[in-house]
């Protein structure tokens, strides 16, 4: 058994230094938790996410007091109770919808950020998987939640994402009936999407986010060149004073400062958008409560679902539902597909500088196009847009492949 | 310099998606309906002159068959479920009908409601034989209407025959009423009495107007306003075939309105504007002090 003082008083540093290894875990985990010095604000996206998911979960736990998971009440818990009878409820629901839009547009800078600049590749393959398997969470849980309010596009949000279980040509109506727990959306339904939102899905979000940083260790975050550092030169280097011959800084204080800095600025707008701007999150068509006979006459997903459900319109059931298959795990294969050795921006990597401004343009053309009504030139832009989505994946090996060695 | 770049990037790419996804796609996604600022311009300028006196003796001797107008002491023939079994929908009270509707859309209405509402089977029938008659009555009901209406008064006159809102507490007939539950069983039978009599009057108006008009608690949210500003001038314009009918306010009478359904449909809009700048300027401070910490901290490393 270890060794421990009787005489140290209880809490005391010493005391919790037996107990925890507190020095141990402050020096691995905080001081000397190396950051390559060579970064730009974009370096800044892991943390604005995770403060971001604190805002949700505080805001959705003062949420969670007053809804009521009933398709008879939920509406009015959500639109009158939260919003007019609970102090400060307009502040916890504005800042829980805007914080889930924003979310997603942070989600994708910092993909965006990681594909860019190559942070994918040799060593940091887990990182990328394991944020992937964030993104398709960070997914369910938009999704199931929107359901909550039980507004019209809840309700037939709901319709016709179950409905793409039915796989189509397949029929497998029995599933689809199965996950809904009835024939059509209703209260076995709210119920079980009510408890993926609360519980399952945040908690998986909570354990991947874990994972996430846990992949991080080993291999350590990226910098702009791309450039492989020796991390533990270069620590002793920072720790003998050097601070400005060496590369790297430690996360506390100095990687966390220009992180705080960023966030500030982050959220100056954020709040901007919860008290002036929220609407852009809102969708007014869920302000009219869920009416089975009343189909609304565009059922369009949240904007940042939009790419992926413009991959699955322009094309016939089967091939679309294929293609839509297709685009929400392809990402996960990213660090497969690119063939090149070279960890580096883009800018430098020949063809896959064009590569990944296209499928940035192509992605923004197709979230354009998702929210469109599927009709005359909307309709064809969409199919070429999600044929070179497509065409733009099974490139990426090609391209990659023939690019020179930096 | 390098990271100003960047976040250039990043901002245009953030402002083209939010530019295409609302204001570009709503613009392609809903017609849209240019408004005449409430200036009823197919109706055509009232030639007569009203007389105020000679409108009472028409109001006093016709309208008040069906209709109240409390504030002169007229009480309604009959109560309202029973005006919705006989013509479908609650005439309204004409107290404050004056302070809503426009003058020249009141006269046109008295000779020819259904073509004036453009409402295929409105209810009352023409009930002014000509243009001098209608002109009276539209003058004697502006001359004993209230200057000032509160925000409730306009919606109840306006919409509040058709359309309930049950945040404010308002059904087609009328308040929901302040009752008690025996305190042995637990019911209620006031409140019972009443949802009887309010399911009653909606069975009946959604017969007349072919479904249920929806309750307009938080149609505020659920609709733009410029969306309500114009279906409310003219619902055909908006939605061709509606069976609601075009109204006849004035421009500040759907001011009024509009305050109520704010009022209940987005009641947090005072404290927000207030609540937003003092959080706005402490995370303008947070982020100057965090800038001074950064600078201190980052000393020497470059």
């Amino acid at each position: 058994m270890a060794h421990f003082d009787e005489n140290a008083r209880p809490f005391s540093h010493k005391w919790m230094n037996e107990r925890l290894a507190v020095d141990t875990l402050k020096r691995v985990l905080s001081t000397e938790y190396w950051i390559p010095k060579n970064i730009n604000f974009l370096w800044a996206m892991g943390m604005l996410l995770a403060a971001t998911f604190g805002l949700l979960l505080v805001s959705g736990i003062f949420l969670l007091m007053y809804y009521q998971p009933n398709t008879q009440l939920a509406f009015d818990s959500v639109n009158y109770t939260i919003m007019s009878e609970v102090g400060y409820g307009w502040l916890w629901r504005h800042i829980h919808g805007v914080g889930a839009s924003v979310v997603f547009l942070i989600i994708y800078i910092h993909m965006f950020t990681g594909i860019y600049y190559g942070s994918y590749k040799k060593g940091r393959e887990l990182i990328w998987l394991s944020g992937m398997l964030l993104f398709v969470l960070f997914s369910a849980e938009a999704f199931s939640g929107y359901m909550l309010p039980w507004g019209q596009m809840s309700y037939w949000a709901g319709m016709v994402i179950t409905n793409l279980f039915s796989g189509g040509g397949l029929h497998l109506n029995g599933l689809v009936e199965w996950i809904r727990g009835d024939y059509v959306p209703g209260q076995a339904f709210l119920n079980r999407f009510f408890m993926l939102h609360v519980l399952l899905v945040p908690l998986a979000i909570i354990g991947v986010i874990v994972l996430h940083f846990g992949t991080l260790r080993i291999p350590h975050v990226n910098n702009q060149d791309g450039e492989e550092i020796d991390f533990e030169e270069a620590a002793e280097l920072y720790k003998a004073g050097k601070v400005k011959k060496s590369k790297v800084i430690p996360f506390n204080p100095v990687f966390l400062s220009k992180d705080i800095f960023v966030m500030g600025v982050y959220f100056t707008l954020f709040f901007y958008l919860v008290f002036y701007h929220f609407e852009f999150a809102m969708d007014p068509v869920n302000f009219d409560p869920a009416n089975p006979l009343k189909t609304p006459t565009h059922i369009y997903p949240e904007w940042y679902f939009l790419w992926s459900y413009e991959v699955l319109r322009p094309f016939p059931t089967n091939p679309g539902l294929i293609a839509f298959g297709f685009a929400q795990v392809i990402f996960f294969f990213l660090p497969f597909l690119d063939r090149s050795p070279n960890v580096a921006p883009a800018n430098r990597r020949g063809l896959f500088k064009f590569w990944f401004w296209a499928l940035l343009i192509d992605m923004i053309v197709l979230t354009f196009m998702g929210k469109l009504p599927p009709v005359g030139i909307w309709s064809t832009i969409g199919l070429i847009a999600a044929v070179t989505f497509i065409g733009l994946w099974i490139a990426l090996p090609i391209i990659t492949s023939k690019e020179k060695k930096l | 310099m390098k990271e100003l770049k960047i976040l250039g990037v990043v901002t245009v790419f953030t402002l083209i998606l939010y530019w295409g996804v609302e204001p570009f796609a709503h613009s392609q996604m809903h017609k849209h309906v240019e408004g005449n600022n409430f200036k009823y311009a197919d109706l055509s300028p009232l030639k007569a002159h009203g007389d105020v006196a000679k409108g009472k003796t028409l109001v006093t001797t016709t309208c008040v068959a069906c209709h109240s107008i409390e504030s002169q002491g007229i009480k309604a023939p009959m109560d309202a479920v029973t005006s919705a079994q006989t013509y479908g929908v609650n005439p309204p009270d004409l107290s404050n009908v004056g302070a809503l509707l426009d003058e020249k859309f009141l006269a046109h209405f008295l000779m020819d409601p259904a073509k004036v509402t453009k409402s295929k089977h409105f209810a009352m029938p023409p009930s002014a034989s000509s243009e001098q008659d209608a002109a009276d009555i539209a003058a004697y009901l502006k001359s004993i209407a209230p200057k000032e209406l509160k925000p409730k008064e306009a919606f109840v006159m306006a919409c509040g025959r058709c359309h309930a809102n049950r945040y404010g507490k308002w059904t087609q007939i009328g308040d929901v009423p302040e009752t008690k539950s025996n305190i042995k069983t637990g019911v209620d039978l006031a409140a019972l009495d009443f949802k009887k009599k309010v399911g009653t009057y909606q069975n009946k108006l959604a017969d007349y107007m072919g479904k249920l008009p929806p309750d307009l608690s938080i149609i505020i949210r659920a609709r733009s306003e410029h969306f309500l500003k114009t279906f409310v001038e003219d619902p055909q314009s908006q939605l061709p075939g509606t069976a609601m009918p075009r109204v006849g306010l004035t421009k500040e009478g759907f001011e009024k309105v509009k305050a109520y359904l704010e009022e209940t449909g987005d009641p947090s809009k005072p404290l927000r504007e207030e609540t937003g700048s003092k959080v706005l300027f402490f995370f303008v401070v947070f982020t100057f002090l965090a800038l001074l910490w950064k600078k201190s901290v980052w000393k020497g490393h470059h």
